[in-house]
């Protein structure tokens, strides 16, 4: 059967969520609002997701969507940590940037 | 398997406590429990069988699970330690006392985790264990909302466990994209036909995100600011356990996934030298005791990464074992008397230990006892963990790493017997406050099982041989 996969190729699967995975770590890297950095973490994710799906089709086996089910849930669970966090950091800061967090120096 | 059960029961059974109203018994029961597991893991490990009367086959499993002696041993090392930080607990969080199910339960998921990270026997089970354990560490870092110090923590070791997470996401994402599998046996034996260079960039990016959490030196900057910033208790938890879990979870690693690329060892020798000589450097001019113990667990996590080098593989997993429960043995009493001394003043300075020599000899004591074991001193198991390391090392013929330990635990010396000076030279500025019974106990009784498998080894060895 002839399926995308086949018609696209995995190198370009590979490439693309490679380069998402890039602006993700860039994102985390160079911007400083909070929530953005949440963001560029979450891309981060899906492109790993992203790259999972592809291998799974590629080689015909489900173990790799499932580990997108568990990956998923433990991205969900982390930014709810991480969004609790910033809403403490926002009551004591007044503001989600992040250059303010330095008190912490040695 | 049937220990990861146990234990996420043992937690599920602290959070339904409070609702029952039964606060007073959740620490209790959490340390009967653990010690009946803590039984459990020792006898399963020693005999092969145990005393339950039904076996639980982990081929069931789809081998996510993997209970081999390693797995067992360290279990076993990692339930011990939870039992010294939850009965540091009550104590600890004290003026928080309807929180304290979240503070214990929250304790038990992170040791759920940490047991998933030496048991794994499928990547998505390692996965899962490393999430676990660092999910409930970014809550237990944050866990002084009020505390603008506790929040930078909390944040900080946020982004820098969700960034190492997904570094190590992706990399188990190629690694399956070349072998097409996650079980681990399956891996380990593709790993030596060809693989396609996924393969490698798949294994460097697992290793990187584990070096992350082990805070070797490349990757180590977030160590001193998150372990000064959290609560102390946190502190312990992420200086013992989270860290052996971590380095027993790379040593697995390196040893099951062979990245097909030439020097790489030499990477990881390079790191190692490196965690050593900058950890040990930069604890010398910290006036915090709780970043002077962070910086030391970065040179001590660069001594277990030479474990690597081996020539009879169940040694070398007794020396990590045995390495790992000294440092983390002296580790928790050294933790212990921090909270003792620091616990009401917000601040962890050294100066907060002058005389206590004089004011609390007991405590003084065992600080000093630690504190020697962490720079290898004679009849402290520190000593022998880096004596059975080092000639582990030596018999593989890597000398030139021999020379920097040691050059580098000479140095170590100068910044512990700093605050041994001020213990016993200076003289107290404050006045003398109760130290709660719980400190005492948990400090007296770590240093002396650091003292017990100092004197006898196979106490610990026995368990992996």
């Amino acid at each position: 059967m002839e399926n995308i996969l086949q018609q696209v190729g995995i190198d370009n699967y590979i490439y693309l969520s490679t380069l998402l995975f890039c602006v993700g770590i860039f994102g985390v890297l160079f911007r400083r609002n909070a929530i953005v950095m949440f963001m560029s973490i979450e891309i981060m994710l899906n492109a790993v997701n992203l790259l999972l799906v592809a291998f799974s089709t590629y080689h015909q086996d489900a173990a790799g969507q499932v580990f997108v089910f568990f990956s998923m849930a433990v991205a969900a669970a982390e930014v709810a940590v991480g969004l609790a966090i910033l809403v403490a950091v926002y009551r004591n800061h007044n503001g989600i940037d992040i250059d303010n967090l330095k008190k912490l120096k040695g | 398997m049937d220990i990861l059960i146990a234990i996420a029961a043992l937690g599920i059974i602290c959070l339904i406590a409070e609702i029952f109203n039964l606060r007073k018994a959740i620490v209790p029961v959490t340390i009967i429990g653990l010690f009946a597991v803590l039984g459990h893991a020792v006898y399963k490990a020693k005999f092969g069988t145990t005393l339950l009367s039904f076996e639980l086959d982990e081929n069931q499993y789809f081998n996510m699970v993997v209970s081999d002696k390693y797995a067992l041993g360290f279990s076993s090392l990692f339930i011990l330690l939870t039992i010294f930080l939850v009965a540091l607990t009550p104590d600890f969080h004290k003026e928080h006392k309807p929180k304290i199910s979240d503070f214990v339960a929250i304790k038990l998921f992170l040791l759920t985790g940490a047991i998933a990270m030496v048991a794994f026997g499928n990547l998505s089970m390692f996965f899962l264990g490393i999430e676990i354990l660092s999910i409930s560490l970014y809550v237990l870092a944050a866990s002084e909302p009020k505390n603008v110090k506790s929040n930078e923590a909390g944040m900080k070791y946020f982004l820098m466990g969700a960034f190492a997470s997904g570094i190590l996401l992706f990399g188990i994402a190629l690694i399956y994209g070349a072998t097409g599998t996650f079980d681990i046996p399956s891996i380990k034996a593709l790993s030596t036909t060809d693989l396609p260079s996924w393969y490698t960039i798949g294994c460097v990016m697992v290793f990187i995100g584990l070096l992350f959490k082990i805070a070797a030196v490349p990757f180590h900057f977030w160590a001193p600011d998150v372990y000064e910033g959290s609560p102390a208790l946190t502190t312990a938890t992420m200086s013992t356990l989270a860290k052996v879990a971590a380095m027993a979870s790379l040593f697995k690693m390196i040893t099951t996934l062979n990245p097909h690329l030439a020097g790489y060892i030499t990477c990881i020798n390079v790191v190692a030298v490196l965690s050593m000589i900058v950890g040990n450097l930069i604890a010398l001019r910290q006036t915090n005791v709780k970043r002077m113990l962070a910086f030391s667990g970065i040179s001590h996590a660069g001594y277990m990464l030479l474990s690597i080098h081996f020539t009879n593989f169940a040694d070398a997993q007794g020396n990590l074992l045995y390495y790992a429960a000294a440092y983390a043995f002296a580790g928790i009493a050294a933790f212990a008397v921090v909270l003792s001394v620091c616990g009401k003043k917000g601040n962890e300075e050294v100066y907060n230990f002058n005389g206590l020599g004089k004011t609390n000899p007991l405590l003084a004591g065992v600080l000093t006892c630690a504190l020697l074991s962490m720079a290898g001193i004679p009849i402290f198991s520190g000593f022998f963990a880096k004596f059975f390391l080092f000639s582990q090392i030596l018999a593989k013929g890597q000398v030139t790493l021999v020379i920097f330990a040691v050059i580098s635990s000479i140095i170590s010396v100068g910044y512990y017997f700093k605050l041994i000076i001020a213990m016993y030279t200076k003289d107290s500025t404050e006045k003398v406050q109760p130290v709660p019974v719980a400190y005492t106990t948990v400090a007296v009784t770590a240093i002396a099982l650091n003292i017990a498998i100092g004197l006898v080894p196979s106490l610990v060895m026995g368990l992996i041989r």
